[in-house]
C-alpha cells in the first residue's frame, strides 16, 4: 500500500463527500455519490480487499446510483441546502 | 505537543475516517432534505466498512486467494503470507444490507413525496401540524 495513492484517494473521497453534500441539485448529488461510491471501490483494492471492491463497483456505485437517479426522476430536483 | 503530531500523522487514515464519519453524522442531523438525509446515512456506513476493512491490512502480504488450484501439488500455506479475509467477508455483508436499507428509505421518501408532495423536512412538519 503506497501512502501517496491512498492519501490521494482519501483525501478526494472527503472532497466528493462533501461536494455530495452540499450541491443545491439532487441529481448533481447523487452523480457525486456515485463518483464517492467508485473511489471507495479504489481505496479497496488498494487495501488488497478486492471481493469487496467488487462488490461496492456493482452494488455501491451501480445499483446505489440507479436508484437515487430513480428517486430523484419520481420527486423533484429542488433542495434548499 | 511536540510529540502529539507524528502520532496524528503516523494514523492519518484512522483520522480521515473519523472525518468522514462526522460528515455522515452532520448530514444526518442537520440537513433539511430527505435524498440529503441518505446520502448521509450511505457515507457513515461507508466509513465504518473502511476502518473495519484497513484492520485486516498487514505490510508485505498478498490478496487472500491460494494460487494452488484444485487437484494440483499440495503446497505449504502460510497464513502470515496473506491479509486477514475475516474483516472483508464480514463486510461484504455490511455493502449488501446497506444497498436494502437505501431501497427501503428512497422508497419511503418516495411515499412521503406523493401524500406531502415536498421532501423538505421543514415543509413536512409544517403541514404535519396544520391539520
Amino acid at each position: 500500500m503506497f501512502w501517496q495513492i491512498d492519501l490521494a484517494i482519501l483525501t478526494l473521497v472527503v472532497v466528493t463527500a462533501v461536494g455530495s453534500l452540499m450541491v443545491k441539485d439532487l441529481l448533481g448529488a447523487a452523480i457525486l455519490f456515485g463518483a464517492y461510491s467508485f473511489l471507495m471501490c479504489l481505496l479497496w483494492s488498494i487495501m488488497g480487499a478486492v471481493d469487496v471492491a467488487f462488490t461496492e463497483a456493482s452494488v455501491g456505485a451501480g445499483v446505489s446510483s440507479v436508484f437515487f437517479v430513480a428517486a430523484v426522476f419520481r420527486t423533484s430536483r429542488r433542495t434548499k441546502d | 505537543m511536540s510529540e502529539l503530531i507524528p502520532t496524528i500523522i503516523a494514523k492519518y487514515n484512522y483520522w480521515i475516517y473519523i472525518t468522514l464519519m462526522m460528515i455522515g453524522l452532520y448530514a444526518m442531523i442537520a440537513k433539511n432534505n430527505l435524498v440529503k438525509k441518505i446520502v448521509g446515512m450511505n457515507i457513515f456506513q461507508t466509513a465504518i466498512i473502511l476502518f473495519y476493512v484497513s484492520i485486516g491490512v498487514k505490510k508485505g502480504a498478498t490478496i487472500p486467494i491460494s494460487t494452488g488450484g484444485h487437484g494440483a501439488a499440495h503446497e505449504v500455506v502460510h497464513a502470515a503470507d496473506y491479509l486477514n479475509p475475516l474483516p472483508h467477508v464480514l463486510m461484504l455483508t455490511a455493502i449488501v444490507v446497506g444497498v436494502a436499507t437505501l431501497g427501503v428509505a428512497l422508497a419511503l421518501a418516495l411515499r412521503i413525496y406523493s401524500r406531502y408532495n415536498t421532501l423538505e423536512e421543514d415543509e413536512i412538519l409544517a403541514q404535519i401540524r396544520k391539520k
